[in-house]
């Protein structure tokens, strides 16, 4: 009999390592909170750096994962520590037993609403970036404005913020809010568009040649400078406050729409799930890896592996990357190699 | 020897000869100030900073650059309301760091 699996979090780091882990002759049970897989991906709608169909990318790895057991809307009870492996409750009734378990729980976006001086939930015109992935998608927001003449990004909301308590940088808001400036530039091309940044951090592969476009092909307007505070004119507009550090003085515009970067903190849920068995989290309140250089799949305890974003802010490359690594960490456990 | 014309000092910031004096001084009052990142959300937030020039952000640069002229005519403006360290993202107590410089100035001025 093929040895089982539990995979907990139906992502795309979980359905990668699930299809991994089928392909590679075992029997992964991936579990999924919600009633549909895909996690944040699923709720995107064109990734960067190529534009590519969020669904599409879904669709793809949905295809790979025909032969695994998904049970879907399905919760962990509990975890017990067996003498040779784990017992996992599934909220369904199902018991497993398995050898492995991977944890691929990902992350929450940083509650918008917490940066109160920004005004989320509390202006007309506020929304972050989920909310206009959304609207991407097609979704009705009230929010966004038929014919907006300025619209301007508020990149590290609730990352690299002591304040907001996350130290940490979110690494995918820089090139998430380049992607939706140009996006929106295309939809409303006579807006003029004003992102507000600390630091401008394009690491990975295009992300430079994105922002250059940004510049050059969209006019866009990059500004140096944390946004301070953000204002409601009697007109309904908003009014953001920030000081242009390049060239040393205040600076301030009004705003048809606003969109601000929600950062990548931890999922929360892991305290419930880690309660039987212990699991060390880092300070930035992801969990702790074996080691951060050579074993950031392994966690410190024999048998639980970790993949994608609950170990840190990555990207989709990244993560899927990381969930194949994930699945031949499993496979030289189980092979008896670590 | 009379050239008709005469040179104006360079006003380019040498590390090897800029004085740090009171920036080491402050640095150990608050260390914290070496985590500036230089966003510029204290200037930003700053009742004073639109009409008298007050940054806490150029303080800590002119302060690192021993432009110690700047740091003076800066703070001159403050009034120590503490918006700047509610909004610094990386925890700096600013106002702590407004009092340290200003007490070295007195300690000057005293001398």
């Amino acid at each position: 009999m093929k040895e089982s699996v539990v995979v907990i979090g139906g992502g795309v780091a979980g359905m990668e390592t699930a299809a991994s882990l089928l392909s590679l002759g075992y029997a992964p049970i991936l579990v999924e909170q919600s009633d549909h897989l895909g996690g944040h991906v699923a709720s995107w709608h064109r990734l960067f750096p190529d534009m590519t169909s969020a669904d599409e990318v879904i669709a793809s790895l949905k295809a790979r994962l025909e032969g695994a057991s998904v049970f879907l809307g399905t919760g962990i009870q509990f975890v017990n520590r067996l003498k040779d492996g784990y017992n996992v409750m599934l909220t369904n009734g199902v018991s497993v037993l398995a050898k492995a378990i991977v944890l691929a729980t990902g992350f929450r976006l940083f509650e918008a609403r917490r940066k109160e001086e920004y005004g989320y939930g509390i202006y007309d015109h506020v929304i972050t970036n989920s909310d206009l992935e959304n609207w991407f998608r097609g979704g009705d927001d009230l929010r966004v404005p038929a014919e907006p003449a300025a619209i301007g990004f508020v990149h590290c909301v609730g990352s690299r913020d002591v304040k907001a308590g996350n130290t940490q940088c979110s690494k995918v808001c820089c090139i998430t809010a380049i992607k939706q400036a140009i996006e929106l530039k295309e939809k409303f091309p006579g807006a003029e568009i004003y992102c507000f940044y600390m630091d401008l951090r394009l690491f990975g592969k295009k992300y430079e040649d994105f922002y250059i476009n940004a510049q050059r092909d969209y006019g866009i307007h990059f500004i140096r400078g944390r946004v301070s505070e953000v204002g409601e004119r009697i007109d309904g507009r908003v009014i953001v406050k920030a000081e242009d550090t390049l060239a040393g003085k205040p600076v301030k515009v009004s705003l048809d729409l606003l969109v601000l970067m929600s950062g990548i903190v931890c999922n929360p849920e892991i305290a419930a799930l880690t309660k039987n068995v212990t699991l060390e989290r880092d300070e930035d309140g992801f969990l702790r890896s074996r080691d951060n250089l050579s074993g950031i799949t392994l966690s410190p305890r024999k048998g639980i592996f970790y993949a994608g974003t609950c170990t840190g802010p990555k990207t989709v490359p990244e993560t899927l990357a990381e969930a194949r690594s994930a699945a031949l960490c499993v496979h030289d456990f189980l092979q008896g190699r670590a | 020897m009379d050239f008709g014309f005469s040179l104006s000092p360079s006003s380019a910031v040498n590390l090897d000869t800029v004085d740090l004096s009171l920036f080491r001084k402050v640095e150990a009052r608050c260390p914290d100030i070496r985590t500036c990142i230089g966003c510029g959300s204290c200037s930003a937030t700053c009742m004073a900073s639109a009409w008298s020039g007050m940054s806490v952000r150029q303080v800590i640069l002119a302060l690192q650059r021993g432009q110690l002229r700047q740091v003076e005519q800066k703070l001159s403006a403050c009034m120590l309301c503490g918006k700047c360290t509610m909004v610094c993202p990386r925890g700096i107590n600013t106002r702590n760091l407004i009092l340290a410089v200003s007490r070295e100035f007195k300690k000057e001025e005293a001398q």
